[in-house]
């Protein structure tokens, strides 16, 4: 199996491996790199349960192979949060709002939010689901994770 | 201030939002291979030959395993829904003369990495021999089908019948009687999460760890012990954080037999995670039920006598639920409503498609839809009100509890209720009688706007037991040891809550265990809603032993009567005089053995309880929903939504909405979208997210009233407590239909209340029948 050279950086470190070219993004992240938060939900591009942010940009993990990340720049999960100790304003209203049961699906949806809150600081409700339909979420029936949004954008606004 | 009650923030959070959460894909052995397994393509086959010649020659190939490699292969058994007759079908972990649905594992392959084993699965030849296919029921059971199984005739391996009152002379006595069949479709559980297991077998020690094992873990370790012929005490399950269950995840499947086997067979560790169009086909599927039922009622709408058949379709194999699909469908089908004549002919039918199991409110949703549906039809039929007609016949208040009445496999009492207050509540929170007249008046502008209600009872907190160990350690933290399980329910956190109070600690000084064999010895698992009533209460009797320690600990430290101490903040205080006091960690380390074993006193502080019960405690509630038809694309739009549920007492409010609302976004997905359609040929046609559609974000109500009560706890358990978990979905597809059978103006019978089929049902098409229905 032919493999390349991929560098790339991800939540501001780099990284340089050997990868074969047929190995998705996703796995290269999770097997080869122990970045574990990004989850194959179904590694068809439905779930988003795999969301990444890629130059800024959500991107479904699962329908990119590594070697395309050459160069690139991405953001996963581990990297949301500004510190060890500290949370992001989403994953603190979804903690507080109860946006999340079992967990799979919040990654990419935490992802997917941080994306929508950057090009649209003040989202209506609306909009917010709008941007999530390409997340499934099996557990949430999705309310509260609308409402943790639209909490989270107030709250950065505020800053 | 006391958590029970209280909307506390989840324990289990913090890592699955920093993505630190251990799902079993996410661990990592040191040489850990990769397993995949090869599923037959055909729906209906005899195996003339497997050729694995080609594909073990593959570079990275460490071996492949066929049931000829397994000689004493076990079937799986059934753990529960034993109706007998049913162990004539059962699976066993690789077919071995004879593949009966698309997906039946057929081979394991296991090699460097998935890659690799997924390239090895495309060579391994196998020489299949067609044999008729059957995916109706009704087709199955005919004189003539093709047979799945040698020892089970026409396909129908159980049938039985419950019994209640005289249906013939209540029949008799009726002025109208209505009879109709009706159908609810195949879907399932579908968690975001697929199956995985990493089996591990340490060859020096004989001991073999399992992870990913959960909701049955500890009766899973003991079917694993005797089909491997290892000692459960040289079998480790653990289980790692879970991407949600609904009945589905957890079951013994034959994957749970093959990766531990070949972890021992090949000495290596192997990761085995199933991909989504695998779980389409290899998952527990559920739901699909046919029903003839016959109603008879007085002019004035009370009820005399149901009567039904009802087959139950099991897919290929009996899983490890039997009939419970079936058994819960029958116990539940008079719904909260007087009816003392009743009689139901079950008939368990195989299938050329996935066996079967739960899925949450197992076949209660099916039969919920069914009589709320009936009784609206009946409504009509007499020109009363549907609510009139459910006023009518509500069980009161005053008959409580209620007892359901003679059943071959239980005895359910509907513990405490007031089914019609709660009932007028609904249609006066949700404006009942305005939407009566808006529909009325958009019907004549012509919309097809309606409301449809949905009224349940929930079954819960099933038995037979629950075990806890409560402990306090050397720093004065307390450890609950549960025989429960999280598949993402928040449980970790209730028990939390309810250990924390009974020992006045903070709830970040509580940690729970669960799912770990090695640390939890005995345990029935989370299932059923019954995590709550059942791991709760036995929490609650742990704790309260060791109460009494601390107490009889700090007694004698301070030399003051037990009755004069009590629990404050993780210290136990003389009353009337808080200098004298002792903190848990004091205690601890009084109860250490050195010193405990010198005062003549059992060192520790760790005290075991188990909570019994075999009567259910019963949620109840009402599904009401109000839809927007187009009739020119037959498309529902749920405008409004109003779910209310009495549990008895919540011990995270936030929690218990959570599940309310996860439910209702599957019951809405099983009403108008989710379906596992086979074609003739037993083909599977969803084994993708684009063909088996789950609810977004964007197919939720646009206003949702969420309305849980604490009205009647039960008197069957310390908390009062009645399980949450699947109140939200009971009655979704009841209530959706009624909704739209009231906007379009027709008897809708079936589910899914797809677009053609609504369509069809208002004349502008016509659909050829060419493939299997539900």
């Amino acid at each position: 199996m032919s493999t390349r050279q991929v560098r790339l950086t991800i939540n501001g470190r780099e990284y340089s491996r050997e990868v074969e070219i047929r190995k998705l993004l996703t796995d290269f992240l999770r097997d080869d790199l122990g970045l574990t938060g990004t989850h194959v939900g179904c590694e068809h591009g439905v779930c988003g349960a795999c969301t990444i942010l890629w130059n800024g940009e959500a991107v479904r993990s699962c329908l990119v192979f590594a070697v395309q990340a050459n160069g690139a720049n991405l953001k996963t999960v581990e990297g949301l949060a500004p510190s060890a100790t500290e949370l992001h304003p989403l994953q603190k209203k979804f903690w507080e709002l109860h946006g999340l049961q079992c967990g799979f699906c919040t990654p990419g949806i935490l992802l997917t939010a941080e994306a929508l809150l950057k090009e649209n600081p003040d989202p209506s409700e609306e909009e917010i689901r709008e941007s999530i339909s390409g997340n499934l979420c099996r557990c949430t029936g999705y309310q509260n994770i609308v409402t943790a949004i639209r909490e989270a954008a107030k709250a950065m606004a505020a800053k | 201030m006391a958590y029970i009650g209280s909307r506390v923030k989840r324990k289990e959070d913090l890592r699955l939002l920093r993505g630190t959460g251990k799902y079993v894909a996410d661990i990592h052995r040191v040489g850990m291979v990769h397993a995949a397994i090869l599923r037959s393509t055909y729906a209906h086959a005899r195996i003339v030959k497997i050729d694995t010649t080609a594909a073990t020659k593959l570079p990275g190939v460490i071996g492949i395993l066929t049931a000829a490699d397994i000689p004493g292969m076990k079937t799986i058994p059934m753990r529960t829904g034993h109706i007998d007759g049913l162990e004539r079908s059962q699976q066993t972990p690789l077919a071995t003369t004879a593949v009966r649905y698309v997906g039946d594992p057929v081979a394991v392959v296991v090699a460097e990495s998935r890659y690799l084993a997924e390239d090895a699965l495309e060579l391994i030849e196998v020489e299949y021999e067609a044999l008729g296919v059957v995916t109706d029921a009704h087709e199955s059971m005919r004189a003539g089908a093709p047979q799945l199984h040698e020892t089970v005739p026409n396909n129908t391996p159980a049938n039985f019948q419950v019994n209640v009152g005289d249906v013939d002379a209540a029949f008799r006595n009726s002025d109208l009687i209505l009879e109709e069949e009706f159908s609810t479709q195949r879907h399932a559980a579908v968690p975001l999460e697929t199956r995985g297991l990493v089996a591990e077998f340490d060859e020096g020690r004989g001991q073999l760890t399992v992870w990913g094992p959960t909701k049955m873990t500890h009766t899973n370790w003991s079917i694993l012990s005797d089909h491997l012929g290892l000692p459960q005490s040289s079998i480790h399950l653990i289980e790692p954080d879970v991407g949600g269950g609904f009945g589905a995840r957890g079951e013994f499947y034959p994957e749970d037999f093959l990766i531990p086997f070949a972890s021992i067979h090949f000495s290596r560790p192997i990761c085995w995670i199933e991909d989504r169009s695998e779980n389409l086909k290899a998952m527990n599927q559920s739901r699909q039920q046919k029903y003839q039922i016959k109603i008879g009622v007085k002019k004035d709408g009370t009820i005399m006598a149901l009567d039904a058949e009802m087959l139950f379709d099991m897919g290929g194999y009996t899983r490890t639920h039997g009939g419970t699909p079936a058994i819960s469908a029958s116990s539940i089908l008079r719904g909260p409503y007087r009816i003392k004549n009743y009689r139901l002919n079950v008939f368990c039918v195989l299938t050329n498609k996935t066996p079967v199991g739960t899925y949450r409110s197992p076949g209660r949703y099916e039969a919920n839809f069914v009589r709320e549906r009936l009784l609206d039809t009946v409504a009509h039929r007499l020109e009363l009100d549907p609510a009139d007609l459910r006023r009518r016949n509500m069980i009161r208040h005053d008959e409580m509890p209620y007892d359901l009445g003679k059943h071959p496999f239980n005895s359910w009492v509907l513990d405490t209720g007031d089914y019609p207050a709660q009932f007028e509540n609904a249609l006066a929170r949700i404006n009942y009688e305005k939407l009566k007249s808006d529909s009325a008046a958009a019907k004549k502008e012509g919309r097809a706007l309606g409301v449809g209600i949905g009224c349940f009872v929930e079954s819960s907190g099933i038995g037979p037991w629950e075990y806890a160990r409560v402990e306090v350690d050397n720093t004065g933290q307390v450890i609950l040891y549960s025989g429960c399980n999280s598949l993402g329910q928040g449980i970790a956190t209730a028990l939390s809550q309810i250990v924390a109070d009974e020992l006045q600690v903070s709830i970040d000084d509580v940690r729970v265990i669960h799912g770990d064999t090695a640390k939890v010895p005995y345990g029935n698992g989370s299932n059923a809603s019954r995590s709550v009533v059942m791991a709760g209460s036995a929490a609650v009797g742990a704790s309260r032993k060791v109460k009494e320690k601390l107490l009889q600990l700090a007694s004698a430290a301070l030399e003051i009567e037990p009755g004069d101490l009590f629990l404050r903040d993780g210290r136990v205080v003389a009353r009337g005089v808080p200098e004298r006091t002792q903190g848990f960690a004091d205690l601890a380390r009084l109860a250490l053995p050195g010193t405990a074993l010198k005062q003549g006193v059992t060192p520790g502080i760790s005290e075991e309880d188990f909570f019994a019960s075999d009567k259910r405690p019963f949620p109840y509630g009402v599904h009401i929903a109000v839809v927007e038809v187009d009739r020119a694309t037959g498309i529902v739009k749920i405008l409004d939504y109003l779910v209310t549920e009495d549990v008895g007492r919540k011990i995270n409010p936030m929690i218990v909405e959570g599940q309310v609302m996860g439910g209702l976004a599957q019951g809405i997905g099983g009403a108008l979208l989710e379906e596992f359609v086979y074609d003739n040929d037993g083909q599977p046609q969803a084994t993708s997210f684009m063909d088996y559609l789950i609810p977004t974000a964007m197919e939720m109500p646009k206003t949702i009233q969420l309305i849980s009560t604490e009205d009647f706890p039960t008197p069957l358990n310390p908390l009062g407590v009645k399980g949450a978990g699947e109140g939200g979905i009971s009655a979704a597809g009841a209530a959706l239909a009624n909704a739209v059978s009231n906007a379009l103006g027709v008897e809708v019978t079936k589910l899914p209340l797809k677009p053609d089929y609504l369509l069809e049902l208002i004349g502008r098409i016509k659909v050829e029948s060419h493939q299997e229905n539900a």
